[in-house]
């Protein structure tokens, strides 16, 4: 999941739902009107891609630099497509609010964003959602398999795969780490010493962001990766192993790990709950830094560069998550926003296309903040070394799975306060009953894929 | 507007005629509010009732099966819990905040000054509310303003430590931060005695410090180092290698056998320390614990146990001027004869209030407590802002638990719609109550 400031997003978010009820009442009819355009015409308009005319709405989480970043690509687009008008909404915190809201009420955007498979599927199943086979040639020319796969759901393809996250990375502050004289952990045993030897030169190792569920998640799911391996790690996202299995019993064993010293977390377990992914960050390179690591996916990059006045290299650095066992070195846990369609006219088509282009994911990259699943990419448009480094990591990943809550049912792995994510939160406040934690997940977990 | 278009153009004339006009006119001045009425409030409502026995996708009907989950989940049941503490605390609290209020402006000089302060929250969403507390109540005393009040209060009653993060390098030194910490072995008269201490930010590292250095044995004392035990990479433990600090400042303890303070001394900038005129014997050598004394760490306002109270005290905040200026409205109007009357025959001030304005009051105080009730049923949008994501679960009401169960990523209609039943039947009897009470009020 990327990083959304909250306030003003759920503000936008708020406006919008107004908006999209005054539309509703408003003129539903007309918007559907110019969207599909007029049957006779789009026969003629259809095979040359430039003709295309008509609207397309797109929502999507993206918000601020991002947005700006996003409708870059759409200006991109607009360049081949002068007849297409875009209009972007900006979903914020609330995207799946919004669009299972709008979805519901019948009126959803002609494109969404979405960064969970397992909400895709939903709406695939509901029938909200329309294939996108004409875009196959695409895909397979610039997607690896897996990634495809990722937006296929019982043999139709419903998804392109447009940003990539690398979740498997660890940042720390350089000037912290030369105070206690460390290098960067290859193995977790090694990452274990060095936050023993960090505390010991005075400054806590963990910054941990307590309040967002998804951050614990993701440390989850990189540990599980590497201890459980690849084919059990797809059992338990599909839920065919049941949460109590040992393996996650071992997993959280060494989670708990780096829960255990109250005074090598910035804030103690308590304090930690309450501090949210932006404050996670800011406050190991801020000038009189809280703690010395935070771990988290690339996108942490973006937050350093906003709120702090740390510099790449000098005052901050990554490192890939560290082995654990003889888990391969380039595992890479990553997650992806994957567009989807709710119609299918000339233009929303044309776009679906050019979004799965890496000429589109160039107009982004070239701005930073981004990395593209798209095997076509040139990784020298990237603006700066530690995103070629994490981007290429996720290209060249030898063990590449998706983010595993972002793939279950929104219940238990994408709603703050409940299932997976609340039940990390209690385990970070109190990571001594394992056997009950497992037992509090699997119920969730049987609650929540049972529907 | 439809209804327009259907006023018939009156022939003159006719007593049958006229009616049929009449109700001709109030249809068509009826029909826009109906219209809204129905499309927004009725058809929601018929549909909500009908949705609450179907399951997440409304295809299957599956009875009352909503309602006992109602009933049997965990969150749900908090919801309703938390519900019932708003009712029974803001309502009253409300009601007599106002009437305090209203009763003590109306005999100030800078009432209007002191009304517009207390109304002013009424001004702001509740959303925005929330996010003002929000911030008002963070738990780090450097962010949040309320726990910044309380640590410059209690750091002048108990000063923060020199170094409270500061933990011994070795198990050499027992104890802990609350009594100190002191060397199991101990030291002979004329021998010295090495006190390491890491978690010490290099930053924290007092200005004057000196590099450290092992004093020199000396008859007659006992004499000893206090110093930051790490260099890059951990460093030997217990033992002062180069490049490490001293701690200046540091309050060192001399104790007999039996564990009493017999002297007390301070660091040099090496953190050398020296305790002169020694008699003879064996002592334990410590650190005192003021040493360590933990600076305030701000009260959790936004945690667990104390969210639901910040918000009781954030929604009052808003409401408590609402009901001033009713109150105070229903004062105005009170007959000051009364009043008058009663202190003349002698009655105190407080029992012309107790017996004479409040009884008097009584309707327009029932009015306050009745909306109130009403409001803190349906509460929900400053428990959405106020409350962090990690203790929304414990923070949580009946009209937040109806939103996240049907939009807030459970996306099940079906339980939403059937929480929203049962919060529409909680709501029912009061606002009947409320009816009831304006058509006595008329009648």
């Amino acid at each position: 999941m990327t990083y959304r400031p909250r306030w003003t997003l759920l503000l936008c978010s708020l406006l919008l739902s107004l908006a999209m009820t005054v539309s509703a009442c408003g003129g539903g009819d007309g918007d559907k009107g110019a969207g599909n355009a007029d049957p006779g015409a789009d026969k003629t308009a259809a095979p040359a891609a430039s003709d295309v005319s008509g609207e397309v709405s797109i929502t999507a989480v993206w918000s601020g630099p991002e947005q700006e970043a996003f409708e870059a690509v759409l200006e991109g687009f607009k360049k081949s497509n002068p007849g297409v008008t875009t209009s972007y909404n900006s979903g914020g915190d609330q995207l799946v609010t919004v669009l299972s809201t709008a979805v519901e009420g019948g009126n959803p955007p002609d494109l969404a964003v979405l960064a969970q498979p397992g909400l895709a599927q939903d709406f695939a199943k509901k029938g909200a959602l329309k294939p996108i086979d004409y875009a196959s040639d695409a895909l397979t020319e610039n997607f690896a398999e897996d990634w495809i796969k990722l937006g296929n759901f019982d043999g139709k393809q419903y998804g392109v795969p447009f940003k990539g996250a690398n979740k498997s990375t660890v940042w720390h502050n350089v000037q912290a780490f030369e105070d206690a004289g460390i290098e960067p952990a290859a193995t977790f045993d090694e990452f274990l010493e060095n936050a023993a030897t960090l505390k010991e030169s005075g400054v806590p190792a963990f910054s941990i962001a307590g309040a967002d569920g998804w951050t614990l998640t993701d440390l989850f799911e990189n540990l599980y990766l590497r201890m459980a391996g690849p084919e059990k790690y797809d059992q338990l996202a599909k839920h065919e192993i049941p949460w109590t299995d040992e393996s996650v019993k071992q997993t959280l064993t060494e989670m708990g790990k780096v829960f255990a010293d109250e005074e090598n977390i910035a804030g103690g377990n308590r304090g930690a709950l309450q501090v949210d992914f932006p404050k996670s960050v800011s406050q190991v390179f801020s000038e009189s830094p809280k703690a010395a690591i935070v771990i988290e996916g690339d996108f942490v990059a973006g937050v350093i560069a906003d709120s702090t006045k740390a510099k790449p290299g000098e005052g901050y650095d990554v490192s890939p998550f560290p082995a654990v066992g003889d888990s391969s070195e380039n595992t890479v846990v990553g997650g992806g926003d994957m567009v989807v369609a709710f119609s299918d006219t000339p233009a929303v088509q044309a776009l679906v296309k050019y979004l799965a282009t890496a000429e589109a994911a160039e107009i982004w990259a070239k701005r930073g903040g981004f990395a593209s699943p798209n095997k076509n990419l040139d990784p020298s448009v990237y603006p700066d070394d530690i995103t070629r480094k994490t981007a290429s990591a996720l290209a060249e990943a030898e063990v590449f799975r998706f983010d595993m809550s972002d793939l279950a049912p929104a219940d238990f792995g994408g709603t703050p306060g409940r299932g997976e994510w609340k039940i990390l939160q209690d385990f970070l406040r109190d990571s001594k009953d394992i056997a009950g934690t497992t037992k509090a997940l699997e119920k969730a977990a049987a609650k929540a894929f049972k529907s | 507007m439809g209804g327009s278009s259907s006023v018939p153009v009156v022939p003159p004339g006719g007593k049958k005629r006229g009616l049929l006009r009449r109700n001709g006119v109030a249809a068509a001045f009826l029909a826009p509010a109906a219209l809204l009425l129905g499309v927004w409030i009725v058809y929601p409502a018929i549909y909500t009732l009908i949705r609450s026995f179907f399951d997440r996708d409304g295809g299957t009907f599956v009875g009352i099966d909503n309602y006992v989950e109602l009933f049997s989940d965990d969150t749900l049941l908090t919801a309703i819990r938390n519900n019932a503490i708003w009712v029974g605390v803001v309502p009253a609290l409300v009601t007599a905040i106002g009437l305090i209020f209203a009763v003590l402006t109306e005999r100030v000089r800078w009432s209007v000054a002191f009304k517009t302060a207390v109304f002013m929250p009424m001004a702001i969403s509740a959303f925005a509310a929330g996010v003002i507390w929000r911030v008002t109540l963070e738990q780090d005393p450097e962010r949040g303003p309320v726990n910044a009040v309380i640590a410059s209060v209690k750091d002048v009653i108990s000063p923060p430590g020199v170094l409270p993060r500061a933990r011994p390098s070795t198990p050499e030194l027992e104890g802990s931060i609350k009594t100190g910490f002191v060397l199991k072995t101990p030291v002979k008269t004329g021998g010295t005695a090495a006190l390491g201490l890491t978690a010490i930010p290099p930053k924290q590292v007092p200005e004057d410090s000196k590099p450290a250095a092992q004093p020199e044995p000396r008859a007659g004392t006992v004499g000893g180092v206090v110093w930051r035990d790490f260099s890059p990479g951990g460093g030997e433990k217990g033992v002062v290698e180069e490049g490490e600090d001293g701690l200046p400042g540091v309050t060192v303890e001399l104790r007999d056998p039996g564990g009493k303070v017999v002297s007390t001394t301070e660091t040099e900038p090496d953190g050398a320390f020296r305790f002169e005129k020694v008699g003879d014997g064996e002592y334990r050598v410590g650190i005192a614990q003021q040493t360590f004394a933990q600076p305030f760490n701000g009260v959790g306002w936004l945690g667990q146990k104390l969210i639901v109270p910040s918000l009781l005290i954030a929604y009052i905040w808003i409401w408590a001027g609402f009901a001033m200026v009713v109150i105070a409205a229903g004062l105005a109007a009170v007959p000051r004869d009364v009043m008058e009357a009663a202190r003349t025959d002698g009655a105190t001030e407080w029992q012309v209030f107790r017996r004479v304005t409040v009884p008097l009051l009584a309707p327009v105080l029932s009015v306050v407590f009745i909306t109130m009730v009403i409001n803190v049923l349906k509460v929900f949008d400053i428990v959405l802002s106020l409350a962090p994501g990690s203790v929304q679960d414990d923070a949580t009401v009946i009209a937040v638990s109806m939103w996240r169960t049907s939009f807030g990523g459970v996306n099940d209609f079906g339980l939403g719609s059937a929480i929203a039943v049962f919060l529409f039947v909680l709501v029912v009897p009061v606002i009947m109550l409320n009816v009831k009470r304006f058509r006595a009020e008329e009648g």
